[in-house]
């Protein structure tokens, strides 16, 4: 207790010393924070890839050997957190939404110490700063291969929890299925987690029950994917990492979250002394949104539709929530070449105009 | 048949499914109940049987083999309990939460190399043109093995507990272990086989898990399946058929609620999704209302070590 006090003293009299000043180091200790295991072959799998990236880059000039799996979203994630920035941590990521409160909290305790948000949007103290990726990009391109394949009409989506980051994905499938495929309707199933095999497969099935051939997943683990490989014609889609062992069926495709290239920048801003607060939200053109390769199941004209709509997105030509488009009580959002801004997308918590079904407040 | 939006075959069907794991648990944790032992530690015997059988079906590429493998490893998780309560006669209660943490820890260990791994696929039983049967077809021929296994195990106990010399002996030692003992049964060794049954169908329970229902290992797979088991016996009030009628109950609320969602029925998210536990809760409370014929039920050295010197 009383090192641990002591500790406490001197991290926070050093960071009265440092406050404000960005200063190159010689050497940086870099942790993160994970919500489920590496081997959920998903998000937290691509993130621990980002870690392993920064290794390979920096060498001995950064230790970032330490991350923490299976932190639950809560109390365990501030006591972890804690624990991470006494034991020296010059930065530290937190990976899922849910560490928001518990990221802002710490960080006030260590003003020297960086905090790393994933997808969050409270950056309540100067030394927190926030990083998401523009999942919904990668999404308009699933939605399009979703809404030339379905022969049902009918795609499902597994949805974690009813936040703007998830919301956005909903919108944007239905969206772009619906433009190939005006008959398309699409049912969302809330997991109420990020990681439960056995729950994520039992909501596949439901889904599959219920006639959809085409399953988007918003969860981590690769237990959808191995539902919908036990009944023929059903396809799905890798979610944040390749999950490349379903291919060539029933992945047929993939959103990679490549986080590789914002961990070495900011690991490397920290080093030469260029580190600032930031709110990061790159997509397909920043290369942090990757699309997994389109499978021999997809017929060619479908994987082309696909691949240019990627490729509009990258070059900036398109924007996934382009007007017109409602709101789902048939009120105008954006109007005829309109595109929603940043701000909007992000507190988004609106199905647009064809989806049924309520969002869970 | 279509209620709701809803394939009423198609929904029995997948909850039977559902069911499996914890039917195998319960009905193995029953038997050790009903031979006066409780033991807690179905979670962590359930999830060692999820790796040991992942494991051995991966290696051998043969699901069959993944199951006894299973069955095995939990039995032998078993055998740790059933030393330190028959043997050293430690606290039931205590060894058996221990056991599940144990377990828990153990099978993230095995597990390491096993994550992102396919396991071999377990086929169904090929009754031909039998699943084409309108309605019954898909709920009576449409299964794996492991399916129709878990509704004989049922009938199994039922049959032994009821009928035979071996059942009545079992149930001699549950009730009254110094009467068993003085009529010359070996009470410790008897409950030992119990112990050794009741791990190896949680190891089966668990391996359903991995091998079937979600077909790969990640940590925790079972998330909880073992508690539901041992109130799932407590609410069949120690009887193998309610065992039953408990596991598709709970199974069935399971399957229904994310089916519902998946129809698109307009009640809100989260009641849907602790109904299957509010519906355990209340049958609990209704099944040991009447609390005499609750406790009538209940084998009476339930939990009591048996030591032959007093």
């Amino acid at each position: 207790m009383k090192r641990r006090t002591l500790l406490a003293t001197v991290a926070l009299g050093l960071g009265f010393g440092l406050a404000g000043q960005a200063m190159a180091q010689d050497k940086v200790k870099a942790c993160w924070v994970y919500v489920g295991p590496i081997g959920d072959g998903g998000w937290t799998f691509q993130h621990d890839q980002g870690r392993l990236a920064v290794i390979e880059k920096f060498g001995d000039k950064v230790d970032a050997s330490t991350y923490q799996e299976n932190v639950p979203e809560g109390a365990d994630a501030e006591r972890v957190l804690t624990q991470m920035a006494l034991s020296g941590c010059n930065i530290i990521f937190t990976t899922s939404f849910g560490y928001m409160d518990a990221t802002n909290a710490v960080a006030a305790k260590f003003p020297d110490v960086k905090f790393e948000h994933a997808t969050g949007y409270k950056r309540e103290h100067p030394n927190v700063s926030t990083y998401d990726a523009r999942f919904y990009e990668g999404r308009a391109v699933m939605g399009t291969i979703a809404g030339h394949m379905t022969k049902s009409g009918k795609i499902g989506y597994i949805g974690s929890f009813p936040i703007p980051e998830v919301i956005q994905g909903i919108n944007s499938s239905y969206i772009h299925a619906k433009k190939v495929n005006p008959d398309v309707t699409i049912s969302v199933v809330w997991a109420y987690t990020w990681f439960d095999p056995a729950k994520e497969a039992d909501a596949a099935k439901a889904l599959i029950e219920q006639g959809v051939d085409v399953i988007l997943q918003h969860t981590d683990s690769t237990a959808p994917l191995a539902e919908a490989a036990k009944t023929p014609g059903v396809i799905g889609f890798g979610q944040a990492s390749d999950m490349a062992e379903y291919k060539p069926s029933p992945r047929v495709s993939a959103i990679i979250d490549n986080w590789a290239p914002y961990y070495i920048e900011r690991v490397g801003a920290l080093l030469d002394g260029t580190y600032e607060q930031k709110a990061t939200w790159a997509g397909i053109s920043g290369g942090e949104v990757l699309i997994g390769e389109i499978t021999e199941a997809v017929p060619p004209e479908v994987k082309a539709a696909a691949e240019k709509v990627r490729d509009d997105i990258a070059a900036g030509t398109y924007h996934p929530f382009t007007g017109p488009l409602n709101k789902q009580d048939g009120t105008p959002w954006l109007a005829e070449g309109q595109v929603a801004e940043d701000g909007e997308l992000a507190g988004m918590n609106f199905y647009v105009e064809g989806i049924t079904g309520d969002i869970p407040q | 048949m279509n209620i709701g939006g809803i394939d009423v075959a198609t929904l029995i069907a997948s909850l039977m499914v559902a069911s499996v794991p914890i039917m195998l648990a319960a009905i193995g944790e029953l038997v050790v109940e009903r031979a006066g032992v409780l033991n807690l530690g179905v979670e962590g015997m359930m999830i060692i049987g999820a790796v040991c059988g992942f494991a051995t079906a991966v290696e051998t590429g043969s699901p069959f083999l993944g199951f006894v493998g299973g069955a095995l490893g939990a039995a032998a998780l078993s055998l740790i309990f059933a030393f330190l309560t028959q043997v050293l006669l430690a606290n039931q209660v205590a060894t058996g939460l221990a056991l599940t943490l144990f377990g828990l820890g153990l099978s993230s260990l095995i597990g390491q190399g096993y994550v992102g791994i396919k396991p071999p696929l377990t086929g169904d039983v090929p009754f031909g043109p039998l699943v084409d049967i309108p309605l019954l077809g898909k709920i009576l021929f449409g299964h794996d093995p492991m399916v129709y296994l878990s509704i004989l195990a049922i009938a199994a106990v039922w049959y032994v507990l009821k009928y035979t010399r071996t059942g009545l002996i079992l149930r001699a030692v549950g009730e009254n272990h110094d009467a068993a003992h003085a009529l010359g049964y070996k009470v410790q060794r008897i409950r030992l086989l119990a112990i050794l049954f009741g791990g190896a169908m949680a190891g089966l329970g668990g391996a359903y898990v991995s091998l079937v229902r979600v077909p790969q290992w990640t940590d925790g797979i079972t998330a909880g399946a073992g508690w539901i088991a041992l109130a799932i016996v407590v609410f069949a009030s120690w009887k193998p058929w309610r065992v039953m009628l408990g596991a598709y109950l709970f199974g069935g609320i399971t399957v229904l609620q994310l089916n519902l969602q998946a129809a698109g029925a307009r009640i809100p998210v989260e009641y849907l999704s602790m109904s299957p536990y509010l519906i355990t809760i209340l049958v609990l409370v209704i099944m040991s209302a009447d609390r005499s014929r609750a406790a009538l039920n209940a084998p009476a050295a339930l939990g009591k070590n048996f030591h032959a010197s007093r």
